[in-house]
């Protein structure tokens, strides 16, 4: 039983919450609040590979994400929908459903490739030196993308969301719901499976001690080179899923802002666990949400009690003071983040009786 | 010939706002090995202070242009230090107090550069901010090539800065004390040198001169907003980079080094294409010569 329940359990919800959409039960809102929570959990454990098990200090990866989104939409756009820059489909629309996940372990390869020139870098540099590389490397994605025209330049790129309306011409169904969490599903199996693994365990070495892992006959290069392409892989798919669920996308949307989102989950769920990186992705999600709605009750309440001038409001921007507050309280606080690098059932032992999770 | 003159002085100029800014990275690196990253913002608020004192004096006590200027350097540079060394009170220092790892004091300085450029856009609003003008434009001409005394201010300031740290570096107690620290953290303490004051005056000198290339900014390019510190502080960080992070003649070369291959850039290419060459360029440089220009290789030790 205990072997089987965790899979149970989340199949289950899954195909809840996928019923609850397609009947009309969760309002749009929602829906896509539960498609960005799925998401951020992608990114926060992809990155959790490298800043968290192997130790780097990675904040570029938002640049990855552009370059997952950019080659799905472009690739989605080329193949299902007729387009006024490139034409109409080369295969029929009603392919798409088919066509999709190709298309998004496509973008994932390509961001992975991508990720060499993070990864090449990182043989010899390594620490702050490595992480100004990952901001570079943000930058450069964002203005080499800019600088070409075709695909809309720093005016953004559309017509994903064609694509998603052919899939449910075809097969009524919330379909970017279920890719959003078969892909998170797939990444978190991924990277448990991968770090778990003998080969896997090499990263946690770098971590430790560089040279011991060395002379342990770990090929760090090699192991860098997997942690990293890894990493931006997983990033590229999250992008893939990110670009055709807004339906939009614009290089400006994955700038810094977003890498520091990254890095916030990570952190806040504790470097190198699995477990802190998705319930740290969750917590953060909804909290950004909520703060959608609190932020302006806190601006009515304030104007309530005279302690705002009345010119003044307190604006969203209020969210982006908050999120690095977070940060640096929990480095001088907590520095190790919710769950330290322990897993669930390593803090509560009275799960193991519950379930099991490879 | 007369367009390469004209466009080395622009070079100079740009190259005079990276270096006065990469000086602050490097002299902070230099004592504590700690990449400020806030000091791109610390920048963007010395020239949002540079224009709240400006105003005050030519608006409420309505001073002369030239009387506002000779107050508002000093205090411009004595109110962005005070935030240099707030930022070194309330986050660094807590953090190297508890001797914590490097990492979680390099993500602290992210973050409170972040906070500093969305706490400004918060406050004040997204409304971009006009900075008047203090100094009577004078055009100099010579043939083809024209150059504003204010570009001239500019490069001298920047060389009469170099200077004078240079000086206070090498030739001063302070400094010797400054380079002492970088060499050995533990055993200084033990020499008697008050640890905490001399990285509080290294944050003073570097945070002064980072709200005087604000200022200087703001009255080049009158047009201030939160974020125009975020890319400018990126790129005079590379400056530091490539001239070897932790010397000064590094980050001097290496600000002037990157302010000829922008404007090279631009001349060449579309001027969209700055940033793409910029990072590249810092890309390159730490792939092949991660020390930079200047810098030393540091051993490892097992």
């Amino acid at each position: 039983m205990q072997k089987y329940s965790f899979n149970f359990g989340i199949w289950g919800m899954a195909l809840i919450v996928i019923a609850l959409s397609q009947f009309g039960a969760l309002d749009l809102y929602i829906q896509s609040v539960i498609m960005f929570i799925g998401i951020n959990v992608i990114l926060s454990s992809s990155l959790n590979v490298v800043n968290g098990y192997m130790g780097e200090f990675s904040c570029g990866h938002a640049g990855f994400m552009c370059v997952g989104a950019y080659v799905s939409s472009i690739l989605s756009v080329i193949f299902f929908s007729q387009n006024a820059i490139f034409g109409a489909p080369i295969l029929p629309p009603e392919l798409a459903i088919i066509g999709f996940p190709i298309v998004v372990i496509i973008s994932g390869l390509v961001a992975g490739l991508t990720g060499l020139i993070v990864a090449i870098p990182s043989f010899k540099t390594r620490g702050d030196y490595l992480a100004i590389i990952t901001i570079a490397a943000n930058y450069m994605v964002i203005s080499a993308i800019e600088n070409v025209d075709v695909i809309g330049g720093s005016r953004g790129f559309m017509g994903m969301r064609k694509v998603v309306n052919a899939m449910t011409d075809v097969i009524d169904l919330p379909w970017m719901m279920i890719w959003v969490i078969l892909g998170t599903y797939m990444s978190i199996w991924m990277i448990r499976r991968f770090v778990s693994s003998t080969y896997g365990k090499g990263i946690m070495a770098v971590s430790q001690d560089e040279v011991a892992a060395e002379i342990m006959s770990v090929n760090t290069n090699k192991m860098k080179m997997a942690a990293f392409m890894l990493s931006s892989g997983l990033a590229g798919v999250a992008g893939a899923l990110f670009a055709h669920v807004l339906g939009y996308v614009n290089p400006q949307s994955f700038n810094i802002m977003k890498s520091t989102e990254c890095l916030v989950m990570v952190y806040l769920g504790g470097m190198g666990s699995m477990g802190g990186a998705v319930l740290s992705a969750i917590l953060f999600t909804v909290m950004l949400e909520l703060l959608r709605f609190i932020i302006p009750a806190i601006d009515t309440g304030l104007h309530i009690i005279n302690v705002l001038p009345d010119s003044y409001h307190l604006s969203q921007v209020w969210k982006w003071v908050l999120i690095p507050l977070t940060l640096i309280l929990l480095m001088q606080f907590r520095p190790e983040g919710l769950m330290g690098n322990k897993e669930l059932p390593k803090l509560f032992p009275g799960l193991k009786k519950f379930y099991k999770f490879k | 010939m007369d367009i390469l003159i004209q466009n080395l002085l622009n070079a100079l100029q740009w190259g005079s706002f990276y270096a006065l800014i990469a000086l602050g990275y490097t002299l902070v690196y230099g004592v504590l090995l700690l990449i400020n990253f806030a000091h791109g913002d610390v920048f963007m608020v010395g020239a949002y202070i540079a224009f709240f004192v400006a105003t005050f004096f030519l608006g409420f006590v309505d001073l002369s242009p030239w009387l506002t200027l000779a107050l508002t350097v000093p205090l411009t540079m004595l109110l962005t230090a005070g935030v240099g060394v707030t930022l070194e009170r309330v986050a660094y220092r807590p953090l190297r107090r508890k001797g914590a790892h490097r990492l979680y004091v390099v993500i602290t300085a992210l973050m409170c550069g972040l906070m500093l450029e969305n706490s400004n856009l918060a406050l004040l609003g997204a409304s971009r901010k006009k900075f008047p003008e203090l100094l009577d434009k004078v055009i100099y001409t010579w043939g083809n090539v024209s150059v504003t005394n204010l570009k001239l201010i500019v490069i001298f300031t920047a060389i009469a800065v170099f200077i004078l740290l240079e000086f206070i570096v090498t030739r001063t107690k302070i400094g010797m004390a400054m380079r002492g620290i970088s060499y050995d953290k533990f055993a200084i303490p033990l020499m008697g040198i008050p640890i905490d004051n001399v990285i509080v005056f290294t944050f003073v000198l570097g945070s002064g001169m980072a709200g005087l290339a604000g200022l200087l900014f703001a009255m080049s390019y009158p047009i201030l907003e939160p974020y125009m510190g975020a890319l400018i502080g990126w790129k005079a960080f590379i400056a530091a980079v490539v001239g070897g992070i932790g010397d000064i003649r590094g980050a001097f070369l290496g600000g002037f080094l990157l302010g000829f291959i922008e404007v090279g850039v631009v001349a060449l290419f579309p001027s969209t294409y700055r940033d793409l060459f910029a990072f590249s360029i810092l890309l390159m440089i730490l792939w092949i010569k991660p020390t930079g220009i200047f810098g030393v290789a540091k051993t490892t030790k097992i």
